[in-house]
């Protein structure tokens, strides 16, 4: 081979508009662009002038895949800034209505968008041909997690129960006990497919990654928690700017990030896993191991599997959350505006989403900042690329290039949520 | 109707956050069956397969705010029988439309540190502003059982049955209590066009506007109603500038209030 390109105009099957560009030569990469051609959308200079109690709704639309990241990113970010404490009712409700977008949206990627490739098909619809238990099964989870986010939230797309301060209106006893059973049937099809899944067969690939996702002292990370890396890293997220930084590169509408003095990591399913599997329930952990997912999993196409196992951990975790509510004395509680700067860090289902917002006395938004997982997996993605290909450049040119997209899918790439306008105060060198 | 080949189905996506198409994928129980009723030919949301057009129903979401997007829906046009744009990004501009208040070269310079890389339009503007839309299905996000309706209209060779009515006639057949009279929060249900059930409503919160104006809104008395309730012309602005800003009775209405605002 001397020298070949690698082109694939139009990534399928991923949330967004992106490209992928790789240049062989001499049997060697000399280069890999992941290009996102997705235009910009400017959400961080139209936040500028709204209030604070906007923010949840308007950034829930950059993304239609993860909207209940974006609403609980803002609102933890403004309750800090305005010093409001959620009592634990409520808290519990925003970790019911995350675990039905885990589910929702990991069952989408997993079993609709990802898995296909381990077989071979194009799409789900050809592979429901052959495995129409697989697909109809994934269907069935995935409309549990909808259910979740449609009683806790209103709708499974943008939300509207979500506020600063709480919800608009909190769900009674009986409509939460009502998605009781469809959890245990849930529960049950979370663990046949975690079961699918450990039998697909994964190209052997491992990577030196610097993993970095929340780290909470008693739970499995969604909504609060430090920064941890295992290289180290466990900071506040009010330090965040601090320690991570964005570029701007010509081949993309989204900004790279990079760990400043590390540069490359990786956020997802796979850096919650590694960092938090001591979290997990007994159960998650026991199934893990005997399927031969002991942590670390350091094989980016084993994303799957902590997807598979996470959206089993959401099962349980929705369970615990349903069997021991109770009703909110109220939806919400008080929110005092005041001049302030406020940051919020959630675990989106790629990863994990800052936002950090300043305010005046009225709470009016006079700054925002918002970074995406898919901003912050960029570089690993186009690293991986690289390391890939050089392995693999034997391999035919259809079946290189396919394998390529799956590199890329292995992240499960919101390229929506990734290409937004993101305010650069200074670009190191 | 008989037909020798399924209809192709096509799903094209322009600047938006995916969830209308995203919809379809929602549609759990209806999903396979869809599939076996068209032929999915370009959907590279869910496929990589791609079948080359022309295609007899094509969904559009997204609205066109670079040159290259706005070269590209004339391509689709063409190629396409019956083109039917979905969500508020495609039938308003969507939210990015919020730009076309203000300088976009001051968003650009302002925030981007290599403004030349950036292309992009001054204006956010509706699939409908390029191209004739045989059908346009509102809401931020739409309502996946319209999206069906529409579909299945078209394979029956009839009109969608989608009502243009106001967000206050699902109130009333839900039985939602008004927000507005009984509780004085100020609505936008009444200029609003129906499809989501009045949702917000019975969560107890007023509409915000996401399915857009409806036929023939009285948006002058909305906000006379609305100053009553002690609402300032600078909450009117915003609450008519969200997903559907640059729809034009929402556009004109909320710019009487930003003059009258200064």
């Amino acid at each position: 081979m001397n020298a070949q390109t690698i082109k694939v105009d139009y990534l399928a099957r991923v949330e967004g508009e992106g490209g992928l560009h790789v240049r062989v030569k001499d049997d060697r990469v000399v280069d890999v662009k992941l290009k996102i051609f997705e235009p910009p959308r400017f959400f961080e200079a139209f936040l500028r002038g709204r209030q604070y109690s906007e923010a949840p709704d308007i950034t829930a639309r950059i993304c239609g895949i993860c909207p209940v990241a974006y609403q609980m990113s803002s609102v933890h970010a403004m309750e800090r800034a305005f010093g409001v404490i959620i009592p634990q009712p409520l808290r519990e409700l925003r970790r019911l209505l995350y675990c039905g977008e885990w589910i929702e949206s990991h069952v989408l990627h997993a079993a609709m968008l990802h898995a296909p490739d381990f077989l071979g098909y194009p799409d789900a619809i050809v592979m429901a041909k052959d495995h129409p238990d697989v697909v109809r099964k994934a269907l069935q989870l995935k409309k549990i997690g909808n259910d979740i986010v449609n009683l806790v939230g209103g709708r499974e797309i943008h939300p509207i129960n979500v506020r600063v301060g709480g919800f608009y209106r909190t769900p009674t006893r009986r409509e939460i006990r009502q998605l009781k059973e469809r959890l245990l049937v849930g529960r049950d099809l979370a663990v046949e497919f975690a079961r699918f899944v450990a039998g697909l067969p994964f190209p052997e690939f491992r990577q030196d990654y610097e993993f970095v996702a929340l780290r909470h002292p008693d739970e499995y990370p969604f909504n609060e928690g430090r920064l941890a890396s295992n290289r180290g890293l466990d900071i506040d997220i009010a330090d965040y700017e601090n320690h991570f930084i964005e570029e701007h590169v010509i081949h993309s509408t989204a900004l790279h990030s990079r760990l400043k003095d590390r540069g490359a990591y990786h956020v997802g399913p796979l850096a919650r896993y590694n960092l938090n599997f001591d979290r997990l329930p007994p159960a998650v952990q026991a199934l893990a191991r005997e399927l031969g997912f002991e942590p670390p999993l350091t094989n980016p196409f084993q994303t799957i599997a902590a997807r598979a196992l996470e959206t089993l951990y959401a099962c349980e975790e929705a369970l615990r959350i349903i069997d021991s509510y109770q009703m909110p004395d109220s939806p919400s509680v008080p929110v005092q505006p005041r001049a302030a700067t406020g940051w919020g860090c959630t675990e989106a289902p790629r990863g994990i989403l800052y936002h950090r917002y300043t305010l005046d006395e009225t709470g009016a938004i006079l700054e925002a900042r918002i970074v995406p997982p898919t901003s912050q997996n960029q570089k690993s993605i186009e690293s991986d690329l690289w390391h890939f290909v050089e392995q693999a450049l034997d391999f035919p040119i259809d079946r290189l290039t396919w394998h390529c997209e799956q590199v890329v899918r292995n992240y499960d790439p919101c390229i929506s949520c990734s290409v937004h306008f993101l305010k650069l105060n200074v670009e190191r060198e | 109707m008989a037909r020798e080949h399924p209809p192709k189905l096509a799903v094209w996506k322009f600047a938006s956050c995916d969830g209308c198409q995203l919809s379809l994928l929602d549609c759990e129980d209806e999903l396979l069956e869809v599939a076996g009723a068209v032929e999915i030919a370009y959907f590279p949301e869910a496929t990589r397969a791609v079948i080359r057009g022309p295609y007899d129903i094509s969904l559009v979401e997204g609205s066109i705010t670079t040159d290259h997007d706005a070269k590209r829906i004339q391509q689709i046009r063409k190629q396409s029988r019956f083109l039917v744009t979905i969500g508020a990004c495609a039938t308003a501009g969507g939210i990015q439309a919020l730009r076309n208040f203000q300088d976009v070269d001051e968003f650009i310079s302002t925030v981007y540190a290599t403004p030349a890389y950036i292309s992009a339009l001054d204006k956010s503007t509706p699939i409908a502003d390029h191209v004739f839309v045989d059908f346009q299905l509102r809401g931020c996000p739409i309502n996946k059982y319209q999206l069906i309706e529409v579909i299945s209209a078209y394979l029956n060779g009839r009109k969608p049955n989608v009502p243009t009515y106001s967000v206050c006639m699902e109130c009333k057949q839900r039985g939602a209590v008004c927000v507005m009279v009984a509780d004085g929060k100020p609505c936008l249900g009444p200029v609003t066009q129906a499809g989501c059930g009045a949702l917000c409503p019975a969560y107890h919160r007023p509409c915000f506007g996401c399915y857009g104006p409806m036929e023939t809104p009285n948006t002058a008395s909305l906000s006379a109603w609305w100053k009553q309730l002690g609402v300032s012309d600078g909450e009117i602005v915003r609450a008519f500038r969200s997903f559907n800003a640059y729809s034009e009775a929402f556009r004109k209405e909320s710019e009487a209030h930003e003059r009258s605002d200064h």
